[in-house]
Formats: C-alpha cells, sequence, structure tokens
C-alpha cells in the first residue's frame, strides 16, 4: 500500500488477524508454506471431560500446534482457539501447549534455536476441567521460564477474546508481548469483577471504560506489553519476526520484582484510580495509544 | 447434548480428509474422511437437544445432491441448518481439491 493511501484505503487493505481462526492465525505468523500441524483435529485428541457434562468437544481441544519457520529459522506456534469454550486451558490443551514448550526447550538444548510464539486467546483456566486446567496452566508457565533461558518466547495477543486468568500470568512471563488496541489483558475478566463487586465497582458494559483499563493500548503505555500494533496479519507477523531479532531481553518483565513492588507502592487503594491516571502514575504519560 | 449417526448410499469419491470450522457459537466442526465400505456415515454431536428430524432432513437434502463416499463427524454448537449445509459443501469441495 502506497504512502498516499487514505486512511480508508489503507484500513482496507489489512488482512485481520482478529478474524482469523487459531488455525490461520499459526499459518500468517510461520514463514509461507512452512506450517505443518501436530496433534490436529484428525488425530482426536479432544477432551475427555467435557462429554461427560454434555459439552460438545473439539478434536483439537481448542489448540493448534504448527512446526514451521519463522525467517528461515525452525519456529513453533501454539495457538489457542478463542472461539471454542472462549479459548479456555483443559486438560489436553494445556498438555499441547506444554509438550510443544518442552520440545521447543529440548530443541534448544541441543542447539536447534527453535523459535515459539505463542498466540494468546483465552479466559483462563476452564471451569469445568478444574484443578486439571489449573495444573496445566503452572506447567506452561515453568515451561515457558525454563525455555526463555535459552530464546525468547513471543506471546501475541490479538482480541477480541483477550487473556485472563491464569494464562495472562503465562502472558506475563513471555520475553516479548505483542498486543492490539482490541486486546485485553487482565486477571479478572470485567464480567467476574462486575459479579463479584458489584457494578458500582466497574460497569462490564462499558466498553470504552474496560478498554481503558486492561485494554492494549493501557497495557502497553503502562509497559506490560511491549509492541502495539494493528489487526493486521502482515503487522504482527511482522512484530513477531523484529521480537526475535531484537533476541532475550536484558531482563525479563517478571525478574523486575523491585520495580513493580515500587510501583504498587505507588498506587493508594483509598483513592479510586483510572486509567489516564495509572499511566501517568507508571506509564510514559498516555502518548501511546 | 445428543448423539446422532446416519448412514447413506454414495457414490462420489472423495480424494483426500477436510477439517473445516469451529466448535463456536453458531458454528460447527466437520471432519470428513475418505470411507473403504463404499458408503456415507455421519455422526453428529450437537450441544442443542431434540433437532433430531432437522438433521436427518438437511443431511438427505446434502446426500441426495452430493453423495460422498465419505465418513463424516460433527461437532455442534449450535449451528442454523443453512450453516451445516454451507459447512458440508466446504468439507466436501475441499476434500475434493
Amino acid at each position: 500500500m502506497n504512502a498516499g493511501a487514505t486512511p480508508l484505503e489503507r484500513l482496507l487493505a489489512r488482512r485481520s488477524f482478529i478474524e482469523l481462526s487459531a488455525r490461520e492465525r499459526a499459518r500468517e505468523i510461520l514463514d509461507p508454506g512452512s506450517f505443518r500441524e501436530l496433534l490436529g483435529p484428525f488425530d482426536r485428541l479432544h477432551s475427555p471431560w467435557l462429554e461427560m457434562q454434555n459439552i460438545v468437544p473439539q478434536e483439537d481441544d481448542g489448540v493448534v500446534i504448527a512446526k514451521g519457520r519463522i525467517d528461515g529459522q525452525p519456529a513453533v506456534v501454539m495457538a489457542i482457539e478463542g472461539a471454542f469454550q472462549g479459548g479456555s486451558m483443559g486438560e489436553v490443551a494445556g498438555a499441547k501447549i506444554t509438550c510443544a514448550l518442552d520440545l521447543a526447550l529440548k530443541d534448544n538444548e541441543l542447539g536447534t534455536p527453535t523459535r515459539p510464539v505463542l498466540v494468546l486467546e483465552t479466559g483462563g483456566v476452564r471451569l469445568q476441567e478444574a484443578n486439571l486446567g489449573l495444573a496445566a496452566i503452572a506447567e506452561i508457565q515453568a515451561a515457558i521460564v525454563a525455555l526463555r533461558r535459552y530464546v525468547p518466547v513471543v506471546g501475541v495477543i490479538a482480541g477480541m477474546v483477550g487473556c485472563f486468568g491464569g494464562m495472562s500470568l503465562a502472558a506475563g512471563l513471555c520475553s516479548a508481548l505483542i498486543a492490539t488496541r482490541q486486546a485485553r489483558l487482565g486477571m479478572n475478566g470485567p464480567e467476574v469483577i462486575e459479579q463479584e463487586a458489584g457494578i458500582e465497582e466497574l460497569d462490564a458494559a462499558d466498553r470504552r471504560l474496560v478498554w481503558s483499563l486492561i485494554g492494549g493500548g493501557q497495557r502497553h503505555a503502562v509497559g506490560l506489553v511491549d509492541e502495539l500494533v494493528d489487526d493486521d496479519a502482515a503487522a504482527i507477523a511482522g512484530a513477531v519476526r523484529a521480537a526475535f531479532v531484537r533476541g532475550l531481553p536484558a531482563r525479563h518483565r517478571s525478574e523486575q520484582v523491585a520495580l513493580f513492588l515500587d510501583r504498587l507502592a505507588a498506587v493508594d487503594p483509598a483513592e479510586k484510580l483510572n486509567g489516564p491516571a495509572l499511566r501517568v502514575l507508571w506509564g510514559k504519560g498516555g502518548s501511546n495509544g | 447434548m445428543e448423539i446422532y449417526e446416519f448412514r447413506y448410499p454414495a457414490s462420489i469419491a472423495v480424494g483426500r480428509r477436510a477439517h473445516v470450522g469451529v466448535v463456536g457459537s453458531g458454528d460447527l466442526e466437520i471432519l470428513l474422511e475418505p470411507a473403504a465400505d463404499g458408503q456415507a456415515r455421519v455422526r453428529v454431536r450437537t450441544s442443542v437437544d431434540g433437532y433430531g428430524p432437522i438433521w436427518k432432513t438437511v443431511l438427505d437434502r446434502f446426500f441426495s445432491r452430493f453423495p460422498a463416499i465419505a465418513a463424516i463427524e460433527i461437532n455442534d454448537f449450535g449451528a442454523t441448518p443453512a450453516m451445516v449445509t454451507l459447512r458440508l459443501q466446504q468439507a466436501f469441495e475441499e476434500s475434493r481439491a
């Protein structure tokens, strides 16, 4: 698209990443023609727990594991399908991601620098699988921490589900986190907060308010997201490549304990904090998104 | 959730397996594979109870037009009959591409 194009023309020229399925997203991130799915739907490795609870399973349990290449280097994309059960992490879905991360770790230990990318579209633990889902998320987190000693673990949150619960902690462990403005990143989702603390605490139907608190633009402005990108498949694939070119950060976000403790200490819980105020307190004063 | 099974006589060979769709609201997942026994077999798991006759009508109509020799597995999350037909045609097309 040439530089003289109008904003509308540029918008129409974009290929939305948000609208793609998990499988299509993995394909977009990998080098063209290199996509090869592991444990795909025909392997029928679905959740054994859902049918017992009268819930229709999906044959890949909502997780696509794809081997391929990124800038010619071996890579693995682990993409969560947000349309299936809210992208929730059950026993099988979580084990697929953990095993992919473990195999990438083994590769790296043996000198093959396999690049891991997580496409996070998840409400967190799958409540129907309870402790098994929680254990799976803990395993994913441990696998990320083990792998990031060798190679950046790159996370992408595109939306519109966002990334919540235990998986938001997994996102926080990533070496580089890429998000769109449509993305959301947080521990409890807005509906949960409204239900538990009341509508005076948070009106979950107020989209402007919700995104001002946990939207991709806000999370980038306060330093919890590294790259803010448009909802454009090429832009997201480019941001993933750039993250691997940059390499490992000097210190991972989750290693900067003193910094974040200082940030928390600066917050007065008696004051009702809002998004713009938090940007002033923690961020770059709202210069981004 | 309900499970249905259907069988149809079939005459069109399919070249390869095809996977389309997602088990998400108003959508369904279809896994289509070439069948060895010269028939069409369909297994439906659906989240919406009580629509057995509608499934039979939709599948009768599909196989009257596209009698694919295939084993088909459907995981449905409340797709409308039109959506089911479109996804079946999509899977059939991909299996012959």
